[in-house]
């Protein structure tokens, strides 16, 4: 116990001096993916906000066939302005970008139209523009509401109610809560904190045992007078410290960012108050240990410092498969899903943060789970540090 | 005491070691001298328990290295090939570090690093951290935290490694100050000048075979060279190579 408890402080020590441990475990991790994601989360709220209430710039070629037309779309918050003066040019405006899109209304429209044959306009548009596919949207709707005016005006006219054209009534009901959309959302934030949580630990990782063995300090260690088990139990709960510490900050800062992040106007309202935090932060943890053996036995494989941080940053991208899995499935948490570390995790913060009751089965199961792997990997680690191939 | 006895060693095709017993004493400085590739390191190795030996036996104070690792290596005190400090710590931390790992009492601790500190005449630069230490002052540094829990039994692999002259001259007054206080010294070199200065027992190794083991007179006397190092080629021309 007295071995371990001293490795322990002299990593925490050491590595609390290295500059580099500090800022992958301290700033990088935490920060980088709750800003990243507020960043990219406000941008792309702030767009679709944007867009349907701003009034849209829709150029017309041909206004002076069709005035009701006109000042149809017009009290339907589109701001008509005059085209390009050929649709040749209006096609060219659109390809290169210039316009989004552009409605032409040819000079056979009120004829036709006075004809009672269906009268047409043309959308140009590019469909392969996400983001002009958007307002041409917006366009399409305005025409199909126009039409859909005028025929159950024809049918009147005839004698005829027009709800002779709606033989259904199609009512959607949505459940979702504010704070279920709101986990569509945040889902992918577990990840993130995953990904905090186990860069705060890889240097030290690393350093403990493939930086010890490079730098020939780890051959000297090997000769004292202590359990080999004892040494590597030490490091490993060093990384674990690490990466706990750099889990907290990474939920404190995302919980300061999210207060940045307009969702409440996308009609979300994420459930990520301090006691969130802090359950999320007790769900989470567990997992360090599964990160820090994990990371700990494939860097006791190589040779140096820097094979060892190629093959670490695999373990960084290792629990996000299962993430994905999932994601893309869509499944529901079951109680032997628990037993899969990251993805029980996964699936826990997302319950969190969808404000559902918290199961306690799945708790139990998943910090257990997650716990006894952990021990299994250590074990495992150990047990790599029995080899005389240690050493290289 | 280090007592080894008909060693063996293999790392896989390579035959490392044949056969090697010998017996370092208490009071006395025993060298093992021998070309690259001889064997040498892995007999240490072997001694400090870092390697397994795949025959033979070998004792320190009459403790199997093999059966009671543990132990073995807490009557040693080792000097492994480049050793390594810790960069971020300081001198002094290093040390108690190994202090605090050999199970010493924390209320001791701080005189006995002192003791090993002022031994060593790191004084200089105790406090400051090992990154960008001179490779002799962390010789000296790997040296003072190798002695902290006094073990009776010294192990060092080519201490003098890149090592000046000054020193040079300051490990062999440390290792005559071991001597003089009753310890075990058992270290390896392929420097003549060095095993011939130190050492009451030199025994030379070639091929993973002991050629011979004696003092420096009776190698001079047996190989009937006036010039250490002639005898040293013409012992080691003694064993035949491994096929």
């Amino acid at each position: 116990m007295k071995t371990i408890h001293t490795v322990f402080f002299k990593e925490i020590t050491e590595n609390f001096r290295d500059r580099r441990t500090l800022l992958t475990a301290l700033l990088m991790g935490p920060l980088f993916g709750p800003i990243l994601f507020a960043f990219v989360i406000n941008l792309s709220v702030k767009q679709s906000l944007s867009n349907e209430s701003e009034a849209l710039d829709l150029p017309v070629i041909g206004q002076e066939h069709a005035p009701n037309l006109i000042a149809f779309l017009q009290s339907s918050n589109i701001n008509i302005m005059d085209g390009p003066a050929t649709r040749a040019a209006a096609i060219e405006a659109v390809t290169n970008g210039e316009h989004d899109v552009i409605i032409v209304i040819p000079d056979t429209f009120a004829q036709d139209l006075a004809a009672l044959i269906p009268a047409t306009v043309e959308v140009i548009t590019d469909q392969a523009n996400t983001q002009a596919e958007r307002e041409s949207r917006r366009a399409r709707r305005a025409l199909q509401a126009y039409n859909q005016e005028l025929a159950a005006l024809r049918l009147t006219i005839r004698g005829v109610s027009p709800q002779v054209m709606r033989p259904l009534n199609i009512d959607e009901v949505d459940v979702s809560t504010p704070s279920g959309r709101s986990a569509i959302l945040l889902g992918m934030l577990s990840y993130f904190f995953i990904f905090a949580l186990l860069t705060g630990g890889m240097n030290l990782a690393i350093d403990a045992t493939a930086g010890e063995r490079e730098r020939g300090s780890l051959e000297p260690l090997l000769c004292l007078p202590v359990k080999r088990d004892h040494l590597i139990f030490g490091k490993i709960f060093a990384a674990c410290l690490f990466m706990a510490i750099s889990l907290s900050l990474s939920l404190t800062c995302f919980y300061f960012t999210l207060k940045f992040m307009p969702l409440v106007e996308l009609g979300m309202t994420p459930n990520f108050g301090p006691l969130v935090v802090l359950t999320a932060f007790l769900l989470l943890v567990p997992f360090a240990l599964v990160g820090a053996s994990l990371m700990t036995m494939v860097a006791s494989f190589t040779k140096s410092f820097k094979e060892a941080q190629t093959w670490v940053s695999v373990v960084l991208l290792a629990p996000t498969l299962p993430i994905l899995i999932v994601s893309i499935l869509m499944v529901r948490p079951t109680t032997a899903l628990m037993f899969i570390p990251s993805l029980s995790q996964h699936l826990l913060l997302v319950g969190l943060i969808r404000n559902e009751p918290v199961n306690i089965l799945h708790v139990v199961v998943s910090v257990g789970g997650t716990l006894l792997i952990g021990a299994l990997l250590t074990w495992i680690c150990a047990r790599l540090y029995r080899r005389e191939g240690l050493l290289g | 005491m280090i007592r080894v006895n008909g060693l063996h060693k293999s790392f896989g095709e390579v035959r490392a070691i044949r056969g090697i017993s010998f017996e370092a004493k208490d009071g006395r400085v025993t060298g093992l001298l021998g070309p690259n590739g001889a064997g040498k390191s892995t007999t240490l190795r072997i001694l400090y328990t870092v390697l397994k030996p795949d025959s033979g036996t070998a004792t320190i104070d009459g403790v199997d290295v093999v059966g009671d690792a543990l132990a073995a290596r807490g009557r040693i005190g080792t000097l492994p090939h480049g050793s390594g400090l810790y960069p971020h710590l300081t001198a002094r931390e290093n040390i108690a570090y190994y202090a605090m790992l050999c199970d010493m009492s924390p209320e001791i601790i701080d005189a006995r690093v002192q003791t090993v500190i002022d031994q060593l005449d790191i004084n200089d630069f105790a406090d400051r951290r090992t990154k960008g230490f001179s490779q002799g002052q962390r010789t000296k540094v790997s040296l003072a935290r190798s002695l902290v829990h006094e073990p009776q039994n010294i192990i060092l692999d080519e201490p003098s490694n890149g090592l000046d002259v000054m020193a040079t001259r300051s490990l062999r007054e440390l290792i005559r100050q071991l001597k003089a206080a009753g310890r075990c010294v058992l270290f390896s070199s392929h420097v003549m000048q060095e095993v011939a200065a130190l050492c009451d027992e030199i025994v030379i190794i070639a091929e993973g075979k002991v050629a011979m083991h004696d003092s420096p007179d009776g190698i001079r006397n047996a190989t009937g060279c006036a010039d250490l190092e002639e005898a040293f080629v013409k012992a080691i021309l003694t064993v035949e190579p491994a096929e």
